[in-house]
């Protein structure tokens, strides 16, 4: 078995691969050189696996890539695999998710995308269209742009039923319960900073949002400060971030086996993006978010950089691992749920996204 | 009309960095859209799906820069040079 750990960065993608069970890492790249790589995915539904990158080239704009041979060739759709249609004016800016939908849809690939919107494939990820439903929800106008732009940056499919849960930076958290036809906000709980109501319907900045491995109906949301826990899909969130030292960050992971496991990457704050007393540590709930630990084998003490949103993800091992990238381009993984970390890459671009995926 | 790539654009276009293009049009969209019938994947490097020229990318008429005239309403006439260059940006 390989291991295949995809880093997207901003200058280009890289891969590592592991063949001693996550115990040592071989990188291989760059590929897609000089290519923002803000979204990747793994997708192993396939006969073969299929690796999509969500690219932007300095000037030549943004599109969807795919490789069938694990990076020896990209190919991409001749007219874009995301465009907007003519009647909205509006022109892709970015691809921050990737999201290959579940094993009984097997074509199914979602994307979020700036400016806000949600787009669906059902060709593997060649072609999206439009999810009319968000993009024509009346709220949208109201959905301001954070710092790094106004997107759908995570993309919930649930696998056993109609359900999709998209997070927005800013819009906070909707669902859909049909497949993307009608969606409601499902904020109530969570907290805004930047407005006048602390506790509005919507417009929060949920910077991550992950599925506990319980059920789809147990959420976790590192938020604009702030970290939640929904047990009736969001309906109502109540804090869980007592017990860490900051509530800031970007990030959030669920285990996708052990309930009541999830995982963090806490900063200072939104004007101090950097892990505190540059101790970079992850920190860790094994109870829902009632208590945490804070884990640190093998991770660096004077460190000034940051973790993005989606530069944090899990394997499906059995015994969970975790990986991480940096803004100052060092990739950490653990192959301990995250009581050891090690050094899989340095050196690299700023680290926007990782995903992991086992390789027959 | 004879359309001038950067060599980095080359490669949609067949390897050529000089394209003859007849465009039926009179403007630089029309002749954009004639280089998209033909070449999509170029065409959508230099614009994005609304036909607006992209930030970053600059677009001459025999010299003379489309945004300082009439954006891609700019007039194109018979045996123009229109030159495609990626503009002061990079990283």
């Amino acid at each position: 078995m390989t291991d295949l750990l995809a880093i997207g960065t901003r200058k280009g993608l890289w891969l590592a691969r592991s063949e001693d069970d996550r115990r040592s890492w071989t990188l291989d790249g760059p590929h897609l050189l000089a290519q923002e790589v803000a979204a990747v995915a793994i997708d192993t539904r396939r006969p073969e696996p299929r690796v999509l990158a969500g690219t932007q080239y300095g000037h030549w704009g943004p599109t969807v890539m795919w490789s069938d041979d694990l990076g020896g060739a990209w190919n991409e759709t001749d007219h874009g695999a995301i465009t907007f249609p003519e009647d909205t004016g509006a022109a892709l800016a970015r691809v921050w998710q990737l999201r290959p939908d579940s094993a009984e849809r097997p074509d199914v690939v979602w994307a979020g995308c700036e400016p806000h919107s949600l787009w669906r494939s059902t060709d593997g990820g060649c072609s999206f269209e439009l999810v009319r439903g968000l993009y024509d929800h009346p709220h949208r106008p109201t959905w301001e742009p954070g710092g790094g732009g106004g997107a759908v940056h995570t993309v919930l499919p649930d696998p056993a039923s109609d359900r999709v849960t998209v997070a927005m930076s800013t819009g906070g958290v909707y669902v859909s319960d049909d497949g993307g036809d009608k969606w409601e906000p499902r904020n109530r709980g969570i907290t805004v900073v930047f407005g006048p109501d602390p506790l509005p319907e919507y417009g929060q900045c949920v910077h991550k949002v992950a599925v506990d491995a319980a059920g789809p109906d147990r959420m976790y949301a590192q938020n604009h400060f702030g970290v939640f826990r929904t047990d009736d899909a969001g309906v109502s969130w109540t804090s869980i971030a007592e017990g860490l030292p900051v509530d800031f960050g970007f990030p959030i992971v669920a285990s996708p086996h052990t309930p009541d496991t999830a995982w963090v990457i806490p900063l200072v704050a939104d004007m101090q993006r950097v892990p505190k007393d540059g101790r970079l540590r992850v920190h860790r709930t094994r109870d829902a978010g009632e208590t945490w630990t804070e884990l640190g084998n093998g991770l660096p003490d004077g460190n000034w950089s940051a973790v993005m949103r989606d530069a944090f993800c899990s394997d499906g091992h059995g015994t969970t691992g975790l990986y991480f990238g940096t803004r100052d381009g060092c990739v950490y993984a653990s192959a301990d749920e995250g009581d050891s970390f090690t050094l899989v890459a340095d050196h690299l671009p700023d680290v926007l996204t990782v995903r992991a995926a086992s390789l027959p | 009309m004879e359309v001038v790539l950067p060599g980095v654009l080359a490669d949609l276009a067949g390897g050529s960095k000089h394209l003859r293009v007849e465009s039926g049009g009179a403007t630089v969209a029309d002749l954009l859209d004639a280089l998209a019938a033909e070449h999509p994947l170029l065409a959508r490097r230099i614009r994005d799906e609304t036909g607006k020229v992209r930030r970053f990318v600059n677009v001459y008429v025999d010299g003379e820069d489309v945004r300082y005239s009439e954006g891609v309403a700019t007039p194109v006439k018979d045996g123009a040079v229109v030159q495609v260059l990626p503009s002061v940006a990079g990283g």
